[in-house]
Order: structure tokens, then C-alpha cells, then sequence
């Protein structure tokens, strides 16, 4: 039965993906650029929703690690003339590296606490990049030219800011941290870190090193948000702090919510959801953000786990 | 999808876009070819019509306006918007660009680069505009430029960064409107030094947008052989800033202050309470207070200071033909505040950026007989071979230097003093003041 259901649900994520690779050919163009970005914000979700889905532990500072991967690869891309590759590796080690600094500090706090903790640090984060323009330019941000932004892969030239390449390198970087999430989910550690967020004391009465596991999810957090963060700079040529802002901390949240805190599919679905609330209704009123503050009261009052979290409880019940 | 609303404007020659394709497409019955036959006779008997007809086509030619509807920008957004209103209706009624209307298609960034680069997308690939522009703040600018090289856009900024001169971004990025805030701080130090202080002290706010006032203003002080003997940064998230005068040394003979947000007012009435009546000369950007009403409690202490405005917002005595029409057209009173509302205080500094880069877009497509997305670069290189924009009608705030190679103008900027609550334009700088050499030079980019 267990064999049944992991086949299943294997099945489903292939099947996501294999959809996702079909959209790049039937999407009209706008679209298929809108979901370049969504599937990189998805990724960025992903690693949220591993620290508060599985984890139970709710940061508000989680822009820091998106624009750690972000400036990590950006900067060494643009001052250092990093490779493409070279600068995703940078970006995703300065996220893991920030996201271990971090855990180490934040995770002798629980609770409120925790999210004052992150909060602040996010904070730190963020002025830092405002404080040094010399290298970051702050606010304003940098432009990663064209002819940078080149993957060399095999004797081959990927330009990243080719619409179809840039669909299928942001669908790889999906697919590989949605199967991680689903190994995650499924592995000891995943279990381990839902036994945290339902009862940390049991979990510790078990014998279960509780602030090991709680900073194994966020470091491999971090390592996520940094991956989109590194992807979103080298994809779309755009690095600036308003990535770092408060703001890109409470998005991944609410995304997550909206799909469903501690589903795999969960993030994509409120990631999507969220851009074409957005994108629909600012076509009708320059107060689309209360569109969205609706739609999330709505969502809140029907479907308190989210959009997946309900498929699973109503219908699906094996939704990984 | 639904369109965003369009400009409609009655007896101007626009026409509502979505209206283009239908044609045909349901075949054509006797009734309504006559319908048509006399629909068309009855238009091109009314008035604004007949500078159409003889047009190799009349459909419109699309502009995406990025505006800052919400977030920080709004204020600014709405006078952009309302700026680029008018220029739309004046050049429509003198008979559009090539025979064409003008229609401006509006979507709302946010303030924000991520969806600035997102509504560049839109416009390319579901609104299918000809070209985008009017976008101020420059976080937008330098987050949406990398959208429109790729898309090949023209991207027409009024901003006044100095990224697109600095060679940073692509050659699809112009800023031919309005000038860079290189140009606008140099040009202030030959007057400051001379007729307010030789040691001055600047206070900005400590990111990007103030350390290019800090190091541009610096050198220039510089260069007249004076100084800036402090820099006071106030760190963005600050909302009092009594803790920070001290550091302003008593020798300072003008403060030089750049402060932006919402904070601005509690800084002047500190900046009051702390100096009284002797103070130093004080000299600042009128970015501070763009928007608001210089009347308003707590701003007694600005009365004689000095503020840089790019155009003057309140009506002078001596204002030219063209600015009174073209204040007339965008419908500010002589405070500088909506006719329709005297508590709307208008961004009169910038916005005429806008009505101006209008008026370059036309002058570029007409120079190339603009067909369609097809002549983008051409659009592009017509506007770099440009040199210099006339004053006038079509360029109220005055005679403008272009240069192409960084794709950015150079024009005069005004000194006011604050006298009796309103700002009186007690100098205007020649152009030179402001040119520096050039770092850049996008034409030799490919497209």
C-alpha cells in the first residue's frame, strides 16, 4: 500500500513536470515568460515552505537568503567576471553559509522570538546591501548584461536570456529542488520535522537531536531560496535590494499559504495563483492589493490549509 | 484578458484599440457595409479627421506607459500620468505622429523592479505596443532596462538617474526628456559656492539615491574651489534626525539637504527646532518635497532657503507662451496644484519630463516614417542622431543638448527661494553647468 502510494505520487510530480515542459510550447509568449519567473519564485517558496510547512518554524527574514543567492551570484558574476555557473555555485553557498550562520543564532529562540530574530537579521541583511553602493549600487541594483548571462554546457552556449532556454534551465532548477522536497518529505528527516512542529518536546523525548534537524531544514532552506535567488539574478539580469526587503520575506509566506503549507505542490500552486490574482486585477482597479487581501481571507475561511492542503483533505488524501 | 482602459478622448482623433480587430471577422452584410460606408463619410467630414485620411494607415500607434500607480511612487505616478494625458491630447489634436493617433496603454509596476520587468513583458508580448516609457523611479528603470534589451523595446525613461548615461544599461534605454541628477547637482555648485557658502555640509539619506547627490555635489563643490566639509547620512529606516545635526559642523556656511519619504516633514521642523533663527544658508532638492504643499505647518522653517526645481511649479512672473500652455494643457493653477484641487500639489519638477519625451518619440518615429515593430532600432537611431530640442510649445521647460552616445539630454535647471510660501525661480543655470564628460557610448552596441 505505502509501495502504491509513493508510486503515485511519484507519478504526479512527473506528470507535473511533464505538463510544465508542454506549456513551453503551447503558452502563448507572455506567458510562457510569466511562468520563467513563477517557476523560480516557486523554487524560492519550496525552500519556505520546508523550514514553516514541515518544519513549523515561521521566519519572516527568509529574503535574506533569496537575495544572498541573488548578490552571491550577481556580484561575482559582475565585478569578479564569474562564469554563470561559477556565480549559481557562489550564490547558492553564500545562501547555505548565511542560512547555517543564521540558524545557529536564530534557533536558540522559538515562536514569536523566532520570527522577531529572523525578522531583524533579514533587516541587517538588507540595509547592508543599501549601505555599500559601491558594490551593489543599493536600491537602484545592476544589470547582469546579455552577453554574460552565457551557460557553457558541453562545448554548448546557453544564452540565459533566451525565452525558451531560460523556461527550461528555471523548469530544471524546479524540478530537481520539487523532487528534493518530495525525498525530503518522505526521508527520516522529513518525518523527523514534522514530529518538531506537532511536538518538539516528544520529538526530543524520542532521543531525536531536535536543534540538529531543526537547523538541517534551515540550512537546506536557505540553500533553496538562495538557488532562486541565484537563478532569478542570472535568468532575468536583475540584481537590487528591494529583493532583500521585508516585503520578499512575507511573499514566499504567503504563497505557501495559499497552495498549502507542507505539500509539495503547495508552492507552485500559491506562487501562480498569486501572480495572476495580480496581474488579472490590476487590469481592473489600481487596488489590486485588496483583491489579493481578499482572495487570502476567502482562502483563509474555506480553505485554511491552502489550495493543495484542501485537495488533500477533501479528496486526495495520499498528496505527498 | 481584459485591456487596461484606454485614453479616450472625445474630438482628439483616439481611438479605443480593442476596436481594430474586429473587422471582418463576421463577414459584411449590405446594412452594415452602408452602416460603414456612412459612418466613415460622417468622420471624415468631422473635425481632426482629415489629418488622418491621408495616412498610409490610421491605426494607432501603441506606447506603454509604466506607471508608478501604487506604491512609493504614487504621488509622482499621477502627475506622470496626468502629464502624459495631455501630451497625448495635444498631439493627437494637431494630428497624432505620422498621421497617426497616439494611444497610451497604462499598466501599474507597483514602484516595484520585479513587476516593472514583468508589465515591460506585457507590453511587448500581450499589449504589443510600439514602444514603453514614462518611467521615474530608477530601481524601476535598472530592474525593467534588461526586460527591454532583450525584448529589443525602446525604452523611454524620465527618470533622472544617471544610469542610462553611465553606460550601464542597453541601447534600447533612453532618457531624452528629462536630465540625470549628475547633470542637476553639478550645475548647482557654481551658484551655491558663489552666492551662499564655500563650505558646505550635506545631509542625505544613506543609500544609492543619496550618495550619487554626496560624491556628484562633492566634486563639483570641488571643482569651484570650494568644499563640503561634512557628510551627515541618515540611514533610511530613521524617522527622527535631532541625534544627527550636531554633527554638522559650525563653520558650515550652507546646508545642502536631500532628504526623500514621508519623513521629510519631521526632518524640516527638526531641522527648525534645532537652528532657530540662526541658521546657515540652507540649499535642497525640491525631490523632498514634490507633492507637498509648501504651506503646509511645520515647513515656516524652509522660508528663505534655496530648492533646485527642474521646472518651476508656481507661475512666474515672467513664464514664456509655451509654459503657460503647456501648464494650461496639463491643468495646474498658479500654486502648481490641480485646478480641479488645490490640495493637489503637482510633481511640476518632473512631469514636464514626460510631455517632453512625447515630443521626442514623435519627432524619432516621424523621422523614420515609423511602420511598425519592425523600425524599433530605427526609432533608436534616430533619436541618438539627435542634438538638440528647440524650447517651445514641445519643450516648455526649455532648450535641451542631446547627447547620443549616452542617451541622455542636458538642460537648464532653476535655483528658487521660498519666499511668502511659494517658490520664486531666482536663477537658471546655463547648460554647460551641468555637462560632464561622457563615460559611455551605446552606439557603438549592437542591436
Amino acid at each position: 500500500m505505502a509501495d502504491k502510494t509513493a508510486m503515485r505520487s511519484l507519478l504526479l510530480h512527473v506528470a507535473v513536470i511533464g505538463v510544465l515542459l508542454a506549456l513551453n510550447f503551447v503558452l502563448p509568449e507572455y506567458h510562457r515568460g510569466v511562468f520563467s519567473r513563477i517557476l523560480v519564485l516557486a523554487v524560492f517558496a519550496m525552500g519556505y515552505n520546508l523550514l514553516f510547512g514541515y518544519c513549523g518554524l515561521l521566519s519572516l527574514g527568509h529574503a535574506m537568503f533569496f537575495a544572498a543567492g541573488l548578490y552571491g551570484a550577481g556580484l561575482t558574476v559582475y565585478h569578479l567576471d564569474w562564469g554563470v555557473a561559477a556565480g549559481f555555485a557562489a550564490g547558492i553557498m553564500a545562501g547555505a553559509t548565511l542560512a547555517l550562520a543564521i540558524g545557529l543564532l536564530a534557533l536558540r529562540t522559538t515562536g514569536v522570538a523566532f520570527m522577531i530574530v529572523t525578522l531583524m537579521f533579514s533587516q541587517v541583511f538588507y540595509l547592508t546591501t543599501l549601505y555599500f553602493t559601491t558594490w551593489t549600487r543599493g536600491e537602484e541594483g545592476l544589470v547582469l548584461r546579455q552577453d554574460v548571462r552565457q551557460l557553457g554546457l558541453g562545448g554548448v552556449s546557453l544564452d540565459l536570456s533566451d525565452p525558451a532556454t531560460r523556461y527550461f534551465v528555471a523548469l530544471a532548477l524546479f524540478a530537481v529542488v520539487l523532487f528534493a522536497t518530495l525525498a525530503i518529505a518522505r526521508a527520516p528527516l522529513g518525518r523527523v520535522l514534522v514530529a518538531i512542529r506537532e511536538n518538539e518536546e516528544r520529538t526530543r523525548m524520542l532521543g531525536y537531536d531536535v536543534f540538529a534537524n531543526k537547523l538541517a531544514a534551515v540550512v537546506l532552506s536557505g540553500l533553496f531560496c538562495a538557488a532562486a535567488g541565484a537563478a532569478y539574478a542570472l535568468l532575468f539580469g536583475y540584481v537590487g535590494s528591494s529583493f532583500a526587503a521585508i516585503q520578499y520575506s512575507i511573499l514566499p509566506l504567503l504563497w505557501v499559504l495559499l497552495g498549502g503549507a507542507a505539500t509539495t505542490l503547495g508552492p507552485l500552486v500559491g506562487t501562480l495563483f498569486m501572480f495572476y490574482v495580480i496581474d488579472i486585477a490590476s487590469g481592473f482597479t489600481s487596488a489590486y492589493m485588496l483583491v489579493v487581501g481578499v482572495a487570502l481571507i476567502v482562502l483563509v475561511l474555506f480553505f485554511p490549509r491552502g489550495i493543495v492542503g484542501a485537495i488533500r483533505e477533501r479528496w486526495l488524501p495520499w498528496l505527498p | 484578458m481584459r485591456k487596461r482602459p484606454q485614453f479616450y478622448r472625445k474630438g482628439t482623433g483616439m481611438i479605443d484599440a480593442t476596436s481594430n480587430n474586429r473587422s471582418n471577422r463576421n463577414g459584411l452584410s449590405r446594412r452594415t457595409a452602408l452602416k460603414g460606408i456612412g459612418a466613415a463619410a460622417g468622420l471624415m467630414a468631422g473635425p481632426g479627421f482629415v489629418r488622418y485620411a491621408g495616412a498610409q494607415t490610421s491605426a494607432p500607434i501603441r506606447i506603454g506607459f509604466q506607471a508608478h500607480r501604487t506604491g512609493i511612487g504614487a504621488a509622482y505616478g499621477r502627475w506622470y500620468e496626468r502629464t502624459t494625458n495631455a501630451a497625448v491630447k495635444a498631439i493627437n489634436a494637431a494630428g497624432g505622429i505620422n498621421g497617426r493617433p497616439l494611444e497610451i496603454v497604462v499598466e501599474d509596476d507597483g514602484t516595484d523592479p520585479k513587476r516593472g520587468a514583468e508589465v515591460v513583458e506585457k507590453f511587448a508580448n500581450q499589449h504589443k505596443v510600439d514602444l514603453v516609457f514614462g518611467t521615474l523611479f530608477s530601481h524601476v528603470v535598472v530592474g525593467s532596462a534588461p526586460t527591454a534589451g532583450e525584448l529589443k523595446m525602446p525604452y523611454y525613461v524620465v527618470s533622472e538617474g544617471y544610469h542610462v548615461a553611465s553606460g550601464k544599461l542597453n541601447r534600447y534605454v533612453v532618457q531624452p526628456g528629462i536630465t540625470d541628477v549628475r547633470s542637476q547637482v553639478t550645475s548647482m555648485a557654481p551658484w551655491v559656492s558663489s552666492n551662499l557658502g564655500r563650505k558646505a555640509t550635506m545631509i542625505f539619506p544613506d543609500y544609492a539615491f543619496g550618495h550619487d547627490h554626496r560624491d556628484f555635489f562633492t566634486a563639483a563643490m570641488k571643482a569651484q574651489g570650494a568644499e563640503v566639509i561634512a557628510q551627515v547620512a541618515i540611514p533610511p529606516t530613521e524617522s527622527s534626525f535631532t541625534r544627527y545635526f550636531p554633527q554638522i559642523p559650525r563653520e558650515t556656511e550652507v546646508l545642502y539637504h536631500v532628504m526623500v519619504g514621508p519623513a521629510v516633514l519631521t526632518f524640516v521642523k527638526e531641522l527648525g527646532e534645532f537652528y532657530g533663527s540662526n541658521r546657515p544658508e540652507i540649499f535642497g532638492f525640491i525631490d523632498s518635497l514634490e507633492a507637498v504643499d509648501m504651506a503646509s505647518p511645520g515647513l515656516e522653517f524652509l522660508e528663505g532657503t534655496y530648492f533646485w526645481e527642474g521646472m518651476p511649479r508656481y507661475l512666474q512672473a515672467d513664464v514664456g507662451d509655451a509654459e503657460r500652455a503647456y501648464r494650461d494643457a496639463v491643468g495646474i493653477d498658479e500654486n502648481g496644484a490641480s485646478k480641479d484641487d488645490p490640495q493637489d500639489v503637482s510633481t511640476a519638477a518632473h512631469m514636464f519630463g514626460c510631455w517632453e519625451t512625447l515630443y521626442v518619440i514623435k519627432a524619432a518615429m516621424e523621422a523614420v516614417d515609423y511602420k511598425g515593430p519592425q523600425d524599433r532600432a530605427k526609432v533608436i537611431e534616430a533619436t541618438e542622431a539627435m542634438t538638440e530640442f528647440p524650447a517651445g510649445l514641445e519643450h516648455p521647460q526649455g532648450r535641451k543638448i542631446f547627447n547620443g552616445k549616452i542617451h541622455q539630454c542636458f538642460g537648464h535647471q532653476n535655483i528658487s527661494l521660498v519666499k511668502d510660501g511659494r517658490l520664486e525661480v531666482i536663477h537658471r543655470t546655463a547648460i554647460e553647468d551641468g555637462m560632464y564628460q561622457p563615460e559611455a557610448d551605446y552606439t557603438s552596441m549592437s542591436f
